[in-house]
């Protein structure tokens, strides 16, 4: 039978929202207090979910210590407490959570082989949650 | 259509073994959860109905033939219980969060009078939870 799994974690990282594309003042009109050149940070909970067939000799979907490990080392190794502005996937576009929300889709879609990967879920404050499907 | 989803709370002890593993295998796929004398969890069960409103009483379902059911059939059944050794469907089957959704489902879907069962999910921590949408 099929079932979803979803897993959340935490992770701290700063970022600053500018745009190479925009003006200054289109910048500061576009992305307000975001766009301060010093950055600031936000502890993000990405919820992960991911579907199969439960296996009938484990009873699960896939097996949690290798989905654990998998993001700790591709997602959490890679983003917490770093500056996402200075990373090689944001050299090109703005690290908003939009962005890094498809980033982490992406990671998980090509990396982890052993369920479907159903949505991405990131949580930027209790107030902001995105989401990405694919 | 009209969504509703009811909450409940169980605790309940479970461990993972599969008799056809051998204790190394065991230990490998499962680690910590393998431990034979069982480790507990609170649980948190949200069970959503979907339905049209009913135009005399308002109500997608009778709330309190919902909080019955799930009442008798599993909150009686699994809190404060080792899910291995009292609960009919673990006894063969590892009590993971996937097959303990499975089992909620199995015990509710065909005891609802008016609303239609549309998806199990159980927290096994705040971190950790499995929809189950009855699908094969």
């Amino acid at each position: 039978m099929k079932a979803h799994l979803s897993r959340r974690y935490l992770f701290s990282a700063s970022h600053r929202l500018h745009s190479e594309a925009m003006s200054p003042q289109e910048n500061q009109a576009t992305y307000g207090k975001c766009n301060n050149p010093y950055g600031h940070g936000h502890n993000y909970i990405v919820e992960l979910t991911v579907s199969g067939q439960v296996d009938e000799k484990t009873g699960m979907v896939c097996n949690l210590a290798d989905f654990d490990s998998f993001i700790e080392r591709e997602v959490l190794a890679r983003f917490d407490h770093e500056n996402l502005n200075t990373l090689r996937e944001f050299a090109q576009e703005v690290p908003t959570t939009e962005n890094l929300c498809i980033q982490i889709y992406e990671i998980v879609h090509r990396g982890f082989p052993h369920a479907h990967l159903e949505r991405v879920r990131l949580e930027e404050t209790l107030m902001n949650s995105f989401e990405y499907t694919g | 259509m009209v969504y509703l989803t009811r909450k409940a709370e169980f605790s309940a002890s479970h461990y993972y073994h599969n008799p056809d593993f051998t204790p190394e295998e065991n230990l490998r796929v499962f680690g910590k959860c393998n431990n034979p004398n069982g480790h507990g969890h609170n649980y948190t069960l949200e069970v959503t109905v979907k339905g049209e409103v009913d135009p005399r009483s308002g109500f997608v379902v009778d709330l309190k033939q919902l909080k019955e059911v799930m009442h008798r059939d599993v909150l009686e059944a699994m809190d404060h219980r080792f899910l291995n050794k009292e609960v009919p469907e673990f006894i063969h089957r590892i009590p993971t969060t996937e097959n303990i959704a499975i089992a909620i489902w199995q015990r509710l879907v065909s005891k609802l009078e008016t609303a239609k069962l549309h998806r199990i999910r159980v927290y096994e921590t705040p971190d950790l939870f499995v929809d189950f949408y009855g699908e094969p």
